[in-house]
This record gives C-alpha cells, structure tokens and sequence, in this order.
C-alpha cells in the first residue's frame, strides 16, 4: 500500500483526523496525572509514545477507548467525541482494538474462541463467518496451528501475537498497544514486533507505547515523549533521536540507548 | 580402573521397595514409631470389630416385624419394613409412581446433559431448569388431569428432603450470582441493597429464618390467606443459602485479574456480556469447592424443617422409632439416615472434583 508511506501523513491529511485530544486532563483523587495534552493522529498515522515509567503514556492511550476517564478537554474519535454516554464509548471500542503489556487473554476459552468472542457477541457475526475470519487473522500472526489450544499452553510471545489477533478480527481502524513487549522474554519481543510492523505496512493506524527504540526509528511517523504528565516533545523518529530538543529528553534518551 | 561398558540396571534392594520396603519405611522406621502403630491397629481393632459385628454378623436383615431381631445386633428389618415411609413420608401409597415418575424423569435428564454429542444440549438444559420444575410440581401436588390433589403436608421422607435440597441448590445459585455483581457494582442503590440482603440473611440463623417463617409470617398476613408451609420453607432456605452463596461468587470475583475486565470492555462487550461470557465462567470456576461446600450445607440443612413440623428425611426416621412397634431401634434409624446423607453428599463432592478437572484448561495464573 502506498498510503502507508511514511511522509504520507505529514502532507496529505484531507479528511479529518482519526483520533483528536484536546486540552485533555485527568487526576487520580488529587493527583494530576495527565495535564493539557493535546494531540492529533491522522489516518494511517504509527505513533511512538515513550516516556520514563509514570509519565502518564499508559494513561493517556487508556482513556482513548475509555478504560480511563478525563475529566476535562475533549477526545474525539473517528468523528465521535467520548462522554458518559455508554453508547458512544461502545462505538469506539467497536473501533478502536487494544493489545495491553500482560496479553489479557481469556484462559477459559480457546485461541481461536478468543478470536471469535466479539466479532460473534458485538458485531453479530454467524458464528462460521467469526471462525474464517479467525483464522485468517491466526495466519496472518503465524500461529493458525495453535487455534485449538488454549492460552495458557502458548508462549509469551504466541499469547501476545494471538492477542493481536483477537483485536483484529473486530476489523478495528485503530490499534493501541500498551507496552506489548514488556511483559515478554527477550527471544520473543522479535516475533511480535515483526508482527506489528507487518501490521502498520498494512497502514493501519497506530498508538504504540514502548521502549523498543529501533521499532520506532523504523515504523514510527512521529514519536512523542512524556514525563510527568506531559508531552514535552513531539517529533519525527529522526530528529527525535539525533537531535532532542528538550534536556529531559536527552536524559531519558541517553539512559535507555 | 575405569569401566567402559554402560553399567545394566539392577533393581533396587527387595527392602526398600515393594509392599516389605513400604512398611519399613511407613509403619515401623523406629522403635517409637513402631509402638505407634501397634497401638493404633489395637484401637481399630476395638472399634471395628464390634462394628462389623453389629452391623453385620449379628443382624437381622429379613422378617417383618421386631420380633424377626433376636440376634443381638442391629435390626435392619425396622429399616426395611418401614422404608417407604423414609422414602415418601405420608404420600399416598397408590399414588407412590409420581414420585418415582419424577425423580425418574430427573435421572433421565441429567444423564441426557452429560451426552457431550447430543443435539440441541442447549434447549434440553433449559427445559431442564424451567420445564422440569413445573412437571415436577403437578407430578407431586396433581390436582389436573384428573390426577389425585395431595397436599404439601402429606409429602416427606427422603422426596421431600430432595425437593427441599433441589429447589435451594437450584435457586440459590443464580440469586447467589447476582447479589455477588449487585455487591461489586458501582451503583450506590444496588450496592447498598444487596450488602444490606446479605449481610442481614447471613447474620440469622437458619432455624430462627424458618420460624418466622411459619409462626410469625401468618400473623402479618390478612385473616384468611393461607400461604403453603412448605413453600414459606423453601423461600426462606433459598433467600438465606444465597446470601451464602453471593459470598462464595464474591471471592472468585474477586480472584480475577483487572486485566480480564479491561480485555473484555476493550473489545466492546457490554457489562452483562462481560460478566456472562468471560468474567463469571472463570470466577465461577474458581470457586467450584466453595459452592458445592455450600450445596452440601443446604443438603444438611434441610432437616432442620423439623422444626416446623415438615416431615423429611430425619424426621420419618425419628418418627419411625417412636412408633411403639418400633421403639428402641433409634440406633439403626440414625446410622440408615446418615448413610443416605453420607451417600448424597459424598456424591456431589465427587462430581465437583470431576468438574474441576474437566474445566481445567492448563492456565497459570
């Protein structure tokens, strides 16, 4: 696909941005934990928030899909803006698909049930229809040999490329990824980053959170980097990692490199 | 000197091993342990065989009356002449096939749902828990289709303890289920009123729950209506066993990880989809000994509707040895009416430790 070039999003945003945060705050009780965050993904865009651990990165990519509530600013996603209305936060969970650091995957049903569950239960699917569409997606992560099994017999990194799976048989239009590396041993973080870059070749649009910095220099559009709460900086890979602008970005670069 | 060949495998010495190597090293390692269990195999040697005798060698089993018991032991002919008042209480003798239809029925079902390949397992289940029942009830109470009316008081013995124990296993819970999510809600109201229910049931006894039932309830209600003993009875066991049985739901909820709630909502599924589809089979699981604890605590329970004057299991026993025929055969009444309890409730442990391990799915958690 040619819309998955890289300075594609740069240029040519005609149509409005998938997912927009506006002046956007939350506090845990007293605590501020996210302040003024603004920002604006378009179509087709691969974002790379880093940040040190309880910067808020986590936070901010949850309340997208509502696992976390704002209490003030705007967040507007594919066109609908997140308020209390139950409706609403169903409809853009229906498009937003999240892949969290420890796979959450449901032990009591098998790989390919994982699969099914929601195409079947929220978007109606003939169960036969869900089970196609499982497995093509079990293809595509490589593992339609494991779709009988269940999670708990499955390595880290097979959970976590089923976990991928799962959230792409809703047909999402917008992927997050909280830490998906994280929680794995080292020999299997390879497997699922290539599972992700595959993904955003396919121009998918994409939130990441990690710390693998040479998965963001090649897939990431822009990278943004948090600390207490804030972005301090936003860039393209680039510039981000050969010339930072901001002291607290240095620090953190030359900490983690 | 170095050895090149592999070595072959020698069997072990003949007295670390097998049935003599087992006694070594169990029964008698040393001179303290060894008089331990001499004198253990002396003191079941005290207890088991007068048992044996008694139960056994110097019984009576055939006769009609206590005058077939002249053995010394115990008398099973009390048992056997008097079984199907144990059985059906004071249910009509003639109309002893509804009873047997129903219970048959009921094996027959359970059997069924056990089919893994039978079709449309699913409407079979619900005819088992919404059908059944009400076959069940006319079966037992008649009064349509031209089938004798038997009064609620006229049922007993070991039916009557299964309806009681069936209808609170049955009931409880679901309504179990859905005080253990209205107490985890985030809805104040539903919150409040579900800890209040719990907490209030679970702090009376149950013997205090089933008088008022039957003594006090009828002064409350207007002159004139009358509201079925046994069914007071039973809404009683069931409103008090589930507030039991939302505790035991509440700690398998409890034990599932965030992670799986926040899977479920990123997916899009709604609350009662979540709950149904993915958090409650897992919690449920969890909790399998805990629930099947409390069935058998229901099971047991059932008999303190003596109390109010129903006549289940226990009660015809006690009422058969206070029969002047029968006096003095309370021994064989008691150790008959255990065995039976003995047998249902070490049934349903069983079946627990069965499901257990047919629910496992190999997951650490």
């Amino acid at each position: 696909m040619t819309k998955s070039d890289k300075t594609d999003a740069d240029g040519s945003v005609s149509d409005r941005p998938m997912i927009e945060i506006k002046g956007m705050h939350k506090w845990y009780g007293e605590f501020h934990v996210l302040k003024d965050i603004n920002l604006s993904v378009a179509k087709g865009e691969r974002i790379v928030v880093c940040g040190p651990s309880g910067s808020g990165k986590s936070t901010m990519i949850r309340c997208i899909n509502r696992l976390e509530e704002h209490q003030k600013g705007k967040i507007i996603v594919d066109g609908i803006e997140l308020n209390d209305d139950l409706k609403r936060i169903d409809r853009i969970r229906r498009e937003v698909g999240m892949v969290f650091q420890h796979f959450n995957l449901f032990p009591h049903l098998t790989v390919l049930e994982n699969c099914c569950l929601a195409p079947i239960w929220v978007r109606k699917m003939p169960r036969r229809k869900a089970e196609a569409i499982g497995m093509e997606y079990l293809e595509r992560v490589k593992i339609p040999e494991q779709a009988k099994k269940y999670p708990g017999q499955l390595s880290g990194g097979q959970q976590q490329r089923v976990a991928i799976a799962r959230s792409l048989c809703m047909s999402p239009s917008i992927m997050l990824f909280d830490e998906p590396t994280s929680a794995l041993d080292p020999e299997m973080i390879k497997e699922v980053l290539e599972t992700m870059i595959e993904l955003a070749e396919s121009g998918m649009t994409m939130i990441v959170v990690t710390h693998e910095m040479g998965f963001a220099k090649t897939v990431a559009n822009r990278v943004i980097f948090m600390d207490e709460g804030q972005i301090i900086e936003e860039n393209d890979p680039e510039s981000f990692f050969s010339a930072p602008e901001h002291d607290r970005t240095k620090l953190f670069l030359s900490q983690i490199m | 000197m170095i050895n090149n060949d592999s070595l072959p495998d020698l069997p072990p010495p003949r007295t670390s091993v097998g049935f003599i190597g087992w006694l070594r090293n169990n029964l008698f390692p040393s001179p303290l342990n060894t008089l331990l269990t001499l004198l253990a195999l002396y003191i079941i040697y005290l207890v088991v065989v007068p048992t044996v005798s008694w139960v056994f060698l110097n019984s009576d089993w055939v006769g009609e009356s206590r005058d077939a018991c002249t053995s010394g032991g115990a008398c099973w002919v009390f048992i056997s002449a008097r079984f199907n008042l144990f059985m059906y209480g004071f249910y009509p003798e003639s109309e002893y096939w509804r009873v047997n239809l129903v219970f048959a029925i009921l094996a027959l079902l359970l059997v069924l749902l056990h089919i893994k390949q039978l079709p449309r397992r699913g409407w079979l289940g619900a005819f088992a828990l919404i059908g059944y029942p009400i076959i069940a009830f006319y079966l037992f109470s008649g009064g349509i289709f031209g089938l004798e009316k038997v009064e609620t008081s006229r049922w007993g013995g070991l039916s009557l303890t299964l309806v009681l124990s069936g209808v609170g296993i049955v009931a409880s819970l679901p309504i179990g289920v859905i005080l253990a999510l209205g107490r985890n809600s985030q809805m104040p109201i539903v919150k409040a009123v579900s800890i209040v229910f719990i907490e209030f049931w679970r702090g009376v006894p149950l013997i205090t729950v089933l008088f008022m039932s039957s003594v006090m309830l009828p002064l409350f209600l207007p002159e004139g209506t009358s509201f079925d003993k046994l069914l007071r009875a039973m809404i009683g066991i069931v409103l008090f066993e589930s507030a039991y049985m939302a505790e035991v739901v509440r700690g398998g909820l409890a034990a599932i990880p965030r992670g799986q709630y926040e899977a479920a909502k990123a997916l899009g599924l709604s609350y009662w989809k979540s709950m149904s589809l993915i958090i409650l089979p897992q919690a449920l699981k969890l909790v399998i000994p805990g629930i099947v604890n409390t069935f058998i605590a229901l099971f047991k329970d059932t008999t303190l509707v003596l109390i109010i004057g129903l006549f289940d299991l226990l009660t015809t026993v006690e009422a058969g040895f206070k029969d002047s025929h029968w006096l003095g055969y309370a021994l064989e009444g008691y150790v008959f009416a255990a065995l039976v309890y003995w047998i249902f409730c070490f049934s349903m442990s069983r079946y627990s430790q069965n499901l257990e391990r047919k629910l496992h799915t190999g997951h650490a958690r």
